[in-house]
């Protein structure tokens, strides 16, 4: 089990015909992700380098292929009109990869998928994870397939249970059943390296991960930490949840509040940014200090409050889930 | 990116938001014909201000009440030859290149108001990120540090929600302004500014449009009902979005920048400089954040933020080396690297090839810092031994085992 995407996902990717679509359509096809096809308008009818088919629209795509997902790679003034093509087509999981969307897209993008969410029965509805983030990824086995055993991407084959939509390296995850420890972690970050860090560090501890979602470091965003802690809390092969947050914003405020009124799982958190000055971005557009109460200590002591093991080290967030599930 | 206030000015202006007579000059001949221009001779009140993005100009003596031509020129000779110091400012101070010479403006006094309080206000549009939307914000304490009072006094401050694609409704504005305490006439011109606010701030992708204050000005013969006018204004602009504003790329002034921040911005690099004396390398805003909290976990004190970008690739990694170290302060580097799609080993080679070609302020060859490397990730075994044999000829250079490692070797290196 997982959240929001497994071994049956069928994946499209929008902007699959440009160098970094294309360079992670290969990436996510060599891990096992059941890529079906892409979208760059104009170029319907033809085929890219794996002979997936290309579609003018997303909602071609998803009548040919029945694709339920799709990962965005389109250029920053283009993409929050993408995340609203892909939710109007009813795809109900959307990765938005593309950095550098400017904010006031993504506040009417946001506006008007909930609006179209709203009309929409629960089931129906679109994720949106990201943007500005690394995507979604449930592990599969390691079988071996990919171009090598080095290969960056690979470890899991079709049918081997995993779904890569994004561009994180797959071979650091593991599945539950290749775990020393045979536990399952879910991890929720606003970072992309320093999310790939803490799967190292699980995976290091004979942890696995069920599913590692990258929220991605934008102000106005999809998913945020508090949807993700309500999935892998219902989620019954997650058994532990590894929260990485950073400076700005409340989230992670929020979602110590709902760690500690719902969450019956060992929760472990690390919060990047208690040297950044206040007032200026620290690489991500969300990530800068507004006031007092988006500083990372500030976030640090409402999940101490909260009962979430805080790692106040970043070399420490492996061993922070492994205490706070009470292992290793 | 900020834009200095004679350029808020003109943007207020261009959206009909009334603003004092005033003008931008960069040498200290403009002064007395420019003051003539702004001012008249029944109202001679003119301001003279220094025109940076730092704030605490004030309290400096870069912002001067003149009323004559002489005093203008006084004040902006001053200014133009005088370095500016104030807490915001670097130890050297800043050096003024322009000034914006303003009307003065005659401020009605608040009625049943403290004694010399006049009709301020403060209005801004920001994002509000709860909510995800954008929100005007207003306060009847106009003048002071709205930070200050959100703190203390956060009832005093009225808020307003901006529809996503709608903006500001007209009746919010209205609504706004009753709360705040106008009256009569003054009512609808401060809704009409809200308004002209909201859609500058929407139109012009801002990340913040702020008026501080507005102020209701005393009946003059030819505004008998005074006017309520923006006697100072801040913008600052959505970097991700400035691809489409052409004109405001044109108000940028590099000369606000710290050079290493704009060199890195034309490499895509992100790099922000700290005062710390230990250089960071890293890939990623938040490992790179995360790197930054390692070192002064351990004792030491970053001198930098900087996201090398995902790949980390040679070209980026010689380049970042060349920033972090034209900062003197800097006595000793790591390089934090998690080596996800790009493998380990080319990365080390990329970091070595980078560290010899480093070039030193006095024209040599070679890293001299203490330089200590962290991998992490694919193929991280052949990387690490790339990084041990090449320490024969990069004397400085310690392989660590892992990030708590680094985070001490490079400490103890720099003492």
């Amino acid at each position: 089990m997982s959240v929001l995407v497994d071994r049956n996902t069928r994946v499209i990717c929008q902007g699959i015909t440009g160098a970094y679509g294309a360079q992670h359509t290969k990436g996510c096809l060599l891990y096992g992700t059941q890529l079906v096809g892409g979208v760059t308008p104009g170029k319907g009818g033809t085929r890219d380098d794996n002979s997936l088919p290309i579609f003018d629209t997303v909602e071609q795509a998803v009548k040919a292929t029945g694709a339920d997902a799709t990962m965005i790679f389109v250029p920053p003034g283009l993409a929050a009109d993408a995340i609203l093509e892909a939710a109007a087509s009813g795809l109900r999981v959307i990765a938005a990869i593309t950095e550098g969307i400017p904010v006031n897209d993504m506040v009417r993008c946001r506006a008007l998928l909930d609006e179209m969410n709203a009309s929409r029965p629960e089931a129906r509805r679109s994720v949106l994870i990201g943007p500005n983030c690394p995507g979604i990824i449930t592990p599969g086995r390691k079988t071996g397939a990919g171009t090598s055993k080095d290969d960056p991407y690979t470890s899991a084959s079709k049918g081997a249970g995993g779904c890569k939509i994004g561009i994180m390296p797959g071979y650091i995850h593991t599945h539950v059943s290749e775990s020393k420890l045979g536990k399952s972690v879910g991890i929720v970050s606003r970072s992309g390296t320093l999310t790939y860090e803490a799967v190292w560090q699980t995976s290091a501890l004979g942890l696995a991960q069920s599913t590692c979602i990258g929220i991605g470091g934008d102000p106005v965003r999809g998913l945020n930490h508090i949807d993700c802690l309500r999935l892998f809390e219902a989620d019954p092969d997650t058994h532990g949840i590894l929260m990485i947050g950073e400076i700005g914003g409340r989230d992670e405020t929020d979602a110590a509040g709902f760690a500690k009124a719902h969450c019956t799982k060992p929760v472990a958190a690390f919060i990047a940014g208690r040297t950044a000055p206040p007032g200026r971005r620290m690489g991500h557009a969300g990530a800068i200090v507004g006031g007092a109460d988006d500083t990372a200590d500030a976030k640090i002591a409402a999940l101490k409050a909260a009962g979430v093991e805080v790692a106040m080290s970043p070399a420490d967030m492996g061993k922070a889930i492994a205490r706070a599930m009470k292992i290793g | 990116m900020k834009i200095h206030e004679y350029q808020a000015r003109e943007l207020l202006s261009g959206a009909g938001i009334p603003v004092p007579a005033g003008q931008m000059i960069s040498s200290v001949e403009e002064a007395a014909a420019t003051y003539k221009a702004v001012t008249s001779p029944g109202s001679p009140l003119a301001v003279v201000k220094a025109q940076v993005h730092a704030g605490g100009r004030g309290k400096a003596g870069f912002v001067k009440l003149v009323k004559s031509a002489a005093e203008a020129e006084d004040a902006a000779r001053f200014m133009l030859t005088h370095r500016m110091h104030s807490p915001q400012t670097p130890p050297e101070g800043l050096e003024v290149r322009k000034l914006l010479i303003a009307a003065g403006v005659d401020i009605m006094p608040r009625a049943g108001g403290a004694k010399g309080a006049g009709e301020e206000f403060y209005l801004a549009v920001t994002l509000d990120r709860a909510n995800r939307r954008p929100v005007l914000i207003a306060s009847r304490e106009g003048g002071v540090e709205i930070e200050k009072i959100a703190h203390e006094r956060p009832e005093a401050i009225i808020k307003a929600p901006l529809h996503p694609v709608a903006g500001l409704e007209p009746h919010q504005g209205r609504e706004v302004a009753c709360r705040l305490g106008f009256k009569g006439k003054h009512i609808l011109a401060a809704a009409d500014v809200m308004s002209r606010l909201a859609k500058l701030y929407l139109a012009r992708d801002c990340s913040l449009a702020e008026i501080n204050p507005l102020v209701i000005t005393n009946p003059t013969t030819e505004h008998p009902d005074g006017r309520v006018m923006a006697i100072d204004a801040k913008f600052n602009f959505d970097d991700n979005a400035l691809f489409r504003h052409k004109d405001l790329q044109a108000m940028f002034d590099p000369t606000e920048e710290n050079p290493g921040e704009l060199r890195a911005q034309r490499f895509g690099l992100s790099y922000i400089a700290l005062d710390g004396n230990i250089g960071c390398l890293v890939n990623g805003a938040g490992l790179a954040m995360a790197t930054m909290d390692i070192v002064k976990l351990h004792g030491g004190s970053p001198a930098n933020f900087l996201d090398v970008g995902g790949s980390a690739s040679e070209e980026a990694v010689t380049e970042a080396f060349s920033i972090i170290l034209s900062d003197p302060r800097v006595k000793g580097v790591m390089v934090n690297i998690f080596g996800g799609i790009m493998r380990c080993d080319v990365i080390a080679q990329g970091v070595v090839n980078a560290a010899r070609k480093h070039k030193n302020t006095d024209g040599s060859t070679g890293f001299r810092v203490p330089l200590v490397v962290r991998l992490e990730g694919t193929n991280v075994e052949s990387g690490r031994d790339l990084l041990r044999r090449a320490a024969a000829d990069l004397p400085t250079l310690q392989p660590a085992t892992d990030l708590a490692d680094a985070a001490v070797k490079v400490c103890r290196a720099v003492g």
